[in-house]
């Protein structure tokens, strides 16, 4: 009888608690969309309730089957947690090439506006944000919980903190971008660029965030490693900043508890300073700091070489966190905002200019002694070609944010190329690197299906990206040019039309970039799906973590 | 201790380390942010601002949801040339109402915050309908939807209130009449035009769509975007004013 008592098995906290939470949420779900004011609102929220169901039999069905929670070591050696990871890279894969193809989509509706196809949620101001949301926040931001998750774990020798929340930092994370998504084919945004989701997705995501932040750091706390590695530095200041920014910009005061549409706390200058202080720094922090974490971590790694130089990295982190706050000005040259704030922003900058590049150099550099690898790995060359583009892509804005040199290039597509050779190039190759090194990893292969489509990956998408920001500077500069352009009588030479019309050639180029890129992720994704599905188990792994669990004596 | 060694207060101590990040990274936001809401100088006082109308507010929410601001800014920039294509440059005060602001950050098309009184109704209803009937090079997307959308007027008052509520200085007045001087406005003949005027200045009461009928989203979107820019007179400003 006492062994029957001892084996009686509770619920943990985690679990009761968010079943009576999600329980709550079916619940108020019912009588939100019962009231709905609008479709949008109905669908998001009946969508929320069905979700918060299947969680619950999801909660329920592994609580009757579960025999006790995984251990955190087995053996001595920690026993990491792979399952949520193993979600957000399929789902980084997903969403990218669901991003890219609705990228692929606007770019063409810009070359040939009948592909707008006369309906609302076809046009380009409804998908524009989007391809934004999907390649940014879906395959990015999966990107960065796959891989956090991944090197927080293994660089502190501990297994994930939680039990149940970093499957709901991962689901919750996915079920936001579907709520964003839809809300923006509905007409549900707030319009303020890459913080489009309305006051109810807004709140959710604060919710998912605050919860991510918390795993991250308690995975740090209870690390075995004396040190916190670099790569988690970056990845906590991005998770820090990401919370921060998303609080100041989206404060909004819905029309209705039961309606999408709201009206943001903020208005005119203070509204635009905002917004650009949130829009650069998701850039600042989403994009790079969260991605130099993955180059402080998957170079290293693959070169099987120490970082560089710890000191610079010291100086890098501090340098490129604190600078990159101040440049959100820089997006509003010349308009009404203040001269003193476009100046700071400006400033401020151009000084970035200096750790941006210190980084680059503390990631090549990192490649000495195994230079010839590049010769040889093609994820490696990847990751390298990344920080290459990054080195541009952060030379080139100090120089678009002076403001003489903005007055041409703002409003042109020189802005639309600078940020995609920063997006396809940098971001782009260094998740793509990323995931070539974690799912063999994450799925215990030797290697990858093959190399060689990693080759034809990375110089169809290289020459993809050349296209893209090649059509988009000589567009630009076009534009910004016959824009400003005036006869010798002192009379403007071209009407905007014109201006338009000769856009037309470089986007049809830079469409076909775009495809070519896409063409690359699609190669991507055949080889990763056949390196899970055929792929040589690597020698001497523990295929399951159970497996060698021996039964309580 | 040597200067590089001191560093590992924060690479052995999460807490640090997050408290560290946090001072750092709000600086630069606060120094650059916090004093736009107390100095005088970010939005000099000018005449003739004024809270949308009902009507316009609509076509204001139709322009955000259809997505209008990714190809169309709404700044003019004091740049010789911009002021000679679109008129005056900007000012703060022309945006302060607008909860969310719509400067834009591209020119797909050309910038409309000087568009309003440019073209006829009809133009415009024309033009959004089908873009390349009018200007054949364009790549717009036709909006003809709009035409067969009426506005929704029963929460409209709500709208006013909560833009009430985040600064906007609607009166009691112009939240009660709500809901009669956005049917107003869009169909004058039923209707007091002259307590619309008198609410909203400068407010242009006309059938924008040229249908009979309830207010469409094509009367709201065409009744904000002939209002653009129009309400300060800048035969009147002077932009010494508010020099110190």
């Amino acid at each position: 009888m006492t062994k029957q008592t001892d084996s009686v098995k509770w619920m943990t906290i985690g679990e009761a608690g968010l079943t009576m939470i999600l329980a709550a949420t079916v619940f108020l779900s019912i009588i939100a969309a019962a009231k709905a004011e609008d479709t949008a609102y109905a669908f998001h929220v009946t969508l929320a309730g069905f979700a918060s169901l299947a969680s619950i039999f999801v909660i329920l069905n592994r609580y009757f089957g579960r025999g006790d929670l995984p251990p955190q070591e087995i053996g001595g050696r920690p026993n990491y947690n792979f399952g949520p990871i193993k979600f957000a890279a399929a789902a980084s894969v997903f969403w990218g090439i669901a991003g890219f193809t609705v990228g692929l989509l606007i770019a063409m509706q810009l070359a040939w506006p009948d592909l707008n196809f006369n309906l609302p949620w076809t046009s380009f101001g409804r998908l524009r944000p989007l391809h934004t949301s999907a390649v940014v926040f879906a395959f990015g931001g999966n990107g960065l919980i796959a891989t956090s998750f991944f090197v927080v774990q293994k660089t502190c020798r501990a297994r994930l903190a939680g039990d149940l929340s970093p499957w709901f930092v991962v689901l919750g994370y996915n079920f936001f971008i579907v709520i964003a998504g839809t809300g923006y084919l509905l007409g549900v945004t707030q319009s303020k660029e890459y913080a489009e989701p309305e006051w109810y997705a807004d709140l959710w995501l604060t919710i998912v965030w605050v919860t991510y932040l918390l795993v991250f750091l308690m995975t740090l706390v209870k690390r075995k490693e004396p040190h916190i590695f670099v790569a988690n530095w970056f990845y906590l200041a991005f998770i820090v900043t990401i919370a921060v920014l998303h609080l100041g910009n989206n404060p909004a005061l819905p029309v209705s508890v039961f309606g999408s549409k709201s009206y943001v706390a903020w208005g005119g200058v203070q509204d635009a300073m905002f917004q650009w202080w949130y829009g650069h720094n998701a850039v600042g922090f989403f994009l790079t700091a969260g991605f130099l974490a993955i180059m402080y971590y998957f170079i290293p790694k693959r070169a099987e070489r120490p970082v560089y130089s710890y000191r610079l990295s010291i100086v890098h982190f501090w340098a490129i966190i604190f600078l990159y706050i101040w440049a959100g000005p820089h997006h509003l040259h010349y308009s009404a905002l203040p001269d003193w704030t476009q100046t700071l922003g400006m400033t401020f900058s151009i000084m970035l200019w200096m750790p941006s590049w210190g980084g680059m150099i503390n990631g090549l550099m990192t490649l000495s002694g195994a230079w010839d690898k590049l010769r040889t790995d093609p994820v490696l060359r990847m990751l390298v070609v990344s920080v290459a583009f990054y080195g541009m892509a952060t030379f080139e804005g100090p120089l678009m944010s002076i403001k003489v040199v903005n007055s041409l290039s703002h409003y042109t597509d020189w802005t639309i190329g600078h940020v995609h050779s920063g997006a396809l190039g940098w971001v782009g190759f260094v998740s793509f690197g990323a995931l070539y090194c974690l799912v063999p990893w994450l799925w215990n292969r030797k290697g990858l299906y093959s190399l060689k489509l990693v080759e034809w990956h990375f110089w169809i998408a290289t020459l993809g990206i050349v296209l893209y920001i090649s059509a988009m500077w000589v567009s630009g500069i076009l534009q910004g040019l016959m824009w400003r352009a005036y006869t010798s009588l002192g009379f403007l030479e071209y009407s905007f039309i014109e201006s338009v019309e000769a856009m037309h050639p470089f986007y049809i180029i830079r469409a076909a970039g775009g495809g070519l890129f896409l063409i690359g992720a699609l190669i991507m994704a055949w080889n990763l799906w056949m390196t899970v599905r055929v792929g040589e188990a690597e020698e001497g792994a523990l295929s399951t973590p159970g497996a060698t669990l021996q039964p309580a004596e | 201790m040597s200067f590089w060694s001191r560093h590992q207060i924060f690479e052995k101590n999460s807490i640090v380390l997050i408290v560290g990040i946090t001072l750092v990274i709000a600086i630069g936001g606060i120094v650059e942010i916090a004093p736009l809401f107390y100095l005088k100088s970010t939005i000099e006082a000018v005449d003739g601002m004024r809270p949308y109308t009902p009507l316009e507010l609509a076509g204001r929410n139709v322009y955000v949801r259809e997505g209008c601001y990714l190809c169309h800014s709404q700044m003019v920039r004091p740049l010789r040339d911009e002021v000679e294509r679109y008129g005056h440059y900007s000012l703060a005060a022309e945006s302060m109402y607008d909860h969310p602001f719509q400067w834009g950050s591209k020119r797909t098309g050309p910038d409309l915050a000087r568009v309003g009184a440019k073209y006829s109704d009809e133009w415009h209803v024309t033009h959004l309908s089908n873009p390349r009937s009018i200007v054949p090079q364009s790549v717009m997307p036709s909006y003809k939807f709009l035409a067969e959308a009426s506005v929704s007027t029963q929460n409209i008052a709500d709208h006013l209130r909560t833009n009430r509520a985040v600064g906007v200085p609607y009166t009691d007045e112009q939240i009660a009449n709500a809901v009669a001087d956005l049917k107003t406005q869009a169909d004058p003949d039923n209707g007091d035009t002259d307590a619309l005027l008198k609410r909203y200045p400068k407010s242009v009461a006309r059938n924008f769509d040229g249908q009979p009928g309830m207010p469409t989203e094509m009367d709201a979107l065409v009744a904000y975007l002939q209002m653009l820019g129009t309400l300060v007179d800048f035969k009147l400003y002077n932009e010494k004013a508010n020099l110190r």
